[in-house]
């Protein structure tokens, strides 16, 4: 499969201290790359490094585009949606508006059609169209936040922990909706997960990432069925 | 009773001029959780480049409307070049900005144009009194002027894609880079459009208070306590506040304390809401993290 | 507000810099004597328009220092420290017309009035931060005329006309003119001040005050009473100002309203930033320029010196946010690192 992201030597840190030091790591145009690692382990920083939110050195090449110095906003507009830590929900509007922010670099006329299978995909959505983002419940803001990411129809979705803080039920149903873009959509996803159970099964490519240094990658079902690795670093 | 109602409504004329000055010191703050205190010194600065253009000649409207799009330039100019690379300053900084806004501009207008009071021209007019004598023209006209503007901006920021993403910008910056939205940018539009707001406000009332310098310090309190009072983060509070404290001023400089002391009631107002009730009649009470 | 978060609050406190550096008591000593001279030699050299345009830089110097202690050392901006200055003035001049009161025993009057108004201001400003108070306190400067023409107290404040006053005499038959005399009272009455407030900085209160500026959770945790703090602060500051403002009154032998315009406020808004936030020396450097400055501009136009100050205001934010202080300060460090 041809390489959608390719990272290497990828270093960023916040003011003076270093959180990642030199990272190499691939997404596969429409595969899932898992990171994996402890709280910590820069997986959060390594989203935003590939966003430009944090200052960084190293090369980021997205589709053979250097992304590195952009702005978030010029990244963002080149095909990447990114739903940070906390969602990146606004919480003041309502969930269409969301839905319009999502769509808001668009000016394609098949906006009205992806609004339709968003709430096709998320019909608790389409329940609480007109309502304030900041009652929904955190599954439904959880769902907000990917369905705002897909209407971007970016070609790389970055996921930060969507399974954080959610009942076990909804986090079956949010990785069922993350399968349905994985096989439906063709869309490249970087998924940062502590549930590295369920990341695995999802991903075709896994990286351990631990205080900023990538200590173990591979293909994920080759690392699923070693019991060595499973015990010794993932702890399950 | 006439007296009562006649000062009711010219209330709700000037009333109209501070909803507007609220409403862009309001849109300013919602974006940027500063206060612009110079803005009415901005919107007198717009009534001196609408009164050249009146006595070179142009047509009233041809003079507003050219007015609004300098002032709209002039804002977006400010917010590139004085605000942007203070935006992440402590507070104390931003506040000297303001100040140091306010002095130049204000001082400037008077070294432009003189300190001599003109007389600004109002578009509307008439033979007589309307409404049986309760309403003058001018007031009848500015307050469907400054009406006009409020539903414009309401609809503007409610029904439009580049409302909405300034509104999403003004609260969610972060998020809003992520789908795209170019915050700095929205930022300088805010400003452009709080400056074309106040310009018509200023348009609007110079020919009530004539056009000198100075015109505005008194409105631009006013204002602020109109804001305050509707609540600093709630658009249509402040509007509903300017209102208010439009029709409160008039009443109480008409049988309360008499003209002397109008600044005085903007102050007492300030205070009161501010020690009352800090977050206005209809702002979220937002809990302060020290 | 996250910034202390990993700090114990001891380190918070002790990482605040001390003004003073350590320096040894005979260059102390005789920097406090080239001091005296400095401030006593202008009486024999200068004529008496120019003494007392000094008087006044001399002035404006404390009033300066008063706004420092409220805005620049505890953190609440003030745009209002014109109010106090017109009430310690408008205080000295009314015991002084009225009731033939000598100047001295005007000054603690109007000291004690000052710090209680400030007090009262202090109060609702606590539940304000950053631009409610400023937004507040600048309401209070652009009211200040109004109230003080105000037909009520005419009688007492003497409307638009104001009232006139006349400069202290020399006393003990001392052969100096009121206007020298005018100069060293002012130098006198300022030098107590600054001393007061120099020892005030550096001990515990003024650690406590910047503590609250820059760490308010942190000193909370610490047990500082923040409320109790803020409010003294403001006192005292509008004390401090107030007391500049009486000083004026007599040097000038006039009060009108009009002479309080909220442009005051802003004048040592601007000299307290020019001279230097939260530094006692910036506060001198700050009378001085806003004194002489505008004097220099005004000889351009009329609007110069408010356009001079805008500019000069903005560039000082964005190229030396510690003013003149914090530019001879690092000059300093630089020599001594060479040296």
């Amino acid at each position: 499969m041809p390489t959608l992201l390719d990272v290497k030597g990828l270093k960023a840190g916040y003011g003076p201290t270093h959180v990642l030091h030199g990272l190499d790591f691939q997404v596969e145009e429409g595969g899932v790359t898992a990171l994996l690692g402890a709280n910590g382990a820069g997986k959060t920083t390594t989203l935003r490094a590939i966003c430009g939110m944090v200052r960084t050195e190293g090369e980021i090449s997205f589709r053979g585009d250097r992304l590195h110095g952009r702005a978030t906003e010029d990244i963002v507009r080149r095909g990447i949606a990114h739903v940070p830590d906390g969602r990146g929900t606004f919480m003041e509007l309502t969930v269409e508006e969301n839905f319009k922010l999502g769509a808001y670099v668009r000016n394609d006329n098949q906006v009205q059609a992806d609004f339709d299978r968003m709430c096709a995909w998320f019909p608790r959505l389409k329940q609480r169209w007109k309502q304030q983002a900041g009652t929904l419940s955190g599954g439904e803001q959880q769902m907000l936040a990917i369905a705002r990411a897909l209407l971007l129809r970016p070609k790389l979705l970055l996921l930060d922990e969507p399974s954080f803080g959610l009942a076990p039920l909804i986090v079956q149903e949010i990785f069922g909706i993350m399968r349905r873009i994985r096989d439906e959509s063709g869309v490249g996803i970087l998924l940062v997960e502590q549930n590295a159970n369920l990341a695995l099964e999802l991903a075709d490519l896994a990286y351990l990432l631990e205080t900023g240094t990538i200590v173990m990658s591979g293909r994920a079902a080759e690392i699923r069925q070693d019991e060595a690795i499973r015990r010794s670093y993932l702890g399950y | 009773m006439d007296g009562l109602a006649h000062q009711i409504v010219a209330g709700i004329a000037t009333g109209g001029i501070y909803a507007s000055v609220a409403l862009a010191i309001v849109m300013i703050y919602q974006a940027t959780h500063h206060v612009n205190f110079a803005q009415g010194e901005m919107a007198t600065l717009s009534c001196f480049i609408a009164w050249s253009m009146v006595q070179a000649g142009l047509p009233y409207w041809v003079a507003f409307f050219g007015t609004i799009v300098v002032s709209f330039a002039i804002g977006v100019v400010v917010e590139r070049i004085l605000i942007r690379p203070v935006a992440n300053a402590p507070v104390l900084t931003m506040v000297g900005v303001f100040i140091g806004l306010l002095l130049i501009v204000g001082n400037a207008t008077g070294w432009i144009f003189g300190y001599t009071t003109k007389v600004f021209p109002s578009p509307f007019t008439s033979d007589g009194p309307l409404l049986g004598g309760l309403v003058s023209a001018h007031e009848l006209g500015s307050t469907v002027v400054t009406l006009t503007v409020l539903t414009l901006v309401w609809a503007f920021f409610r029904f439009t894609k580049l409302g909405l993403a300034m509104r999403a910008a003004a609260y969610n910056p972060r998020s809003s880079r992520l789908v795209g939205i170019r915050v700095g940018w929205m930022l300088a539009l805010g400003w452009g459009l709080a400056a074309a707001i106040g310009a018509v406000a200023g348009m609007m009332v110079a020919p009530v208070v004539f056009l000198d310098p100075t015109m505005m310090l008194g409105i631009l309190l006013y204002a602020f306590a109109g804001a305050l009072l509707g609540g600093i983060d709630n658009p249509m509070g402040a509007v509903l506040g300017g209102f208010a404290v439009g029709v409160l001023e008039n009443l109480a400089g008409a049988y309360v304390v008499g003209t002397e002391l109008k600044l005085t009631v903007a102050l007492a107002i300030i205070i009161g809401v501010l020690v009352v009730r800090p977050s206005g009649l209809f702002g979220r009470v937002v809990f302060s993290r020290v | 507000m996250s910034v202390s978060k990993g700090l114990p609050a001891d380190a918070a406190i002790a990482a605040i810099p001390l003004p003073a550096a350590a320096t040894p008591a005979w260059q102390r000593i005789a920097l406090v004597l080239l001091g005296l001279a400095a401030a006593i030699a202008p009486i024999f050299v200068l004529e008496s328009f120019h003494l007392f345009q000094l008087t006044m830089a001399v002035i404006m110097a404390l009033a300066v220092l008063g706004l420092n202690i409220v805005t620049g050392y505890n953190g609440q901006i003030s745009l209002g420290h014109g109010a106090f200055f017109a009430v310690g003035a408008y205080c000295t001049a009314i015991l002084m017309s009225h009731f033939d009161w000598s100047f001295w025993p005007t000054l603690p009057i109007s000291a004690a009035v000052c710090a209680g108004l400030g007090y009262g201001v202090g109060f609702p400003a606590l539940r304000l931060a950053g631009h409610y108070l400023a937004l507040t306190t600048f309401s209070l400067a652009v009211a200040v005329p109004q109230i003080l023409k105000h037909k009520s107290i005419e009688d007492w404040t003497g409307g638009v006309q104001g009232l006139f006053l006349v400069k202290p005499d020399a006393p003990f038959g001392l052969p100096l003119s009121s206007d020298q005399w005018m100069y060293l009272v002012a130098v006198i009455v300022a030098g107590a001040c600054f001393l007061l407030v120099w020892n005030l900085i550096r001990s515990r209160i003024g650690r406590a005050l910047m503590a609250t500026r820059d760490h308010a959770t942190a000193a909370e945790a610490m047990g500082m009473d923040i409320g109790s703090l803020k409010t003294k602060a403001f006192a005292l500051s509008a004390m401090i100002t107030g007391i500049a403002g009486s000083l004026s009154a007599v040097a000038i032998e006039f009060v009108a309203p009009d002479s309080f315009s909220f442009g005051v406020s802003i004048t040592l808004f601007v000299g307290m930033v020019v001279g230097g936030v939260a530094s006692i020396l910036g506060s001198l450097f700050g009378g001085l320029f806003v004194l002489f400055v505008p004097n220099i501009a005004e000889a351009i136009s009329k609007a110069a010196p408010g356009v001079i100050y805008g500019v000069i205001l903005i560039l000082f934010l964005f190229l030396l946010p510690d003013g003149f202080a914090g530019l001879l300060r690092r000059i300093a460090a630089k020599l001594r690192g060479r040296g």
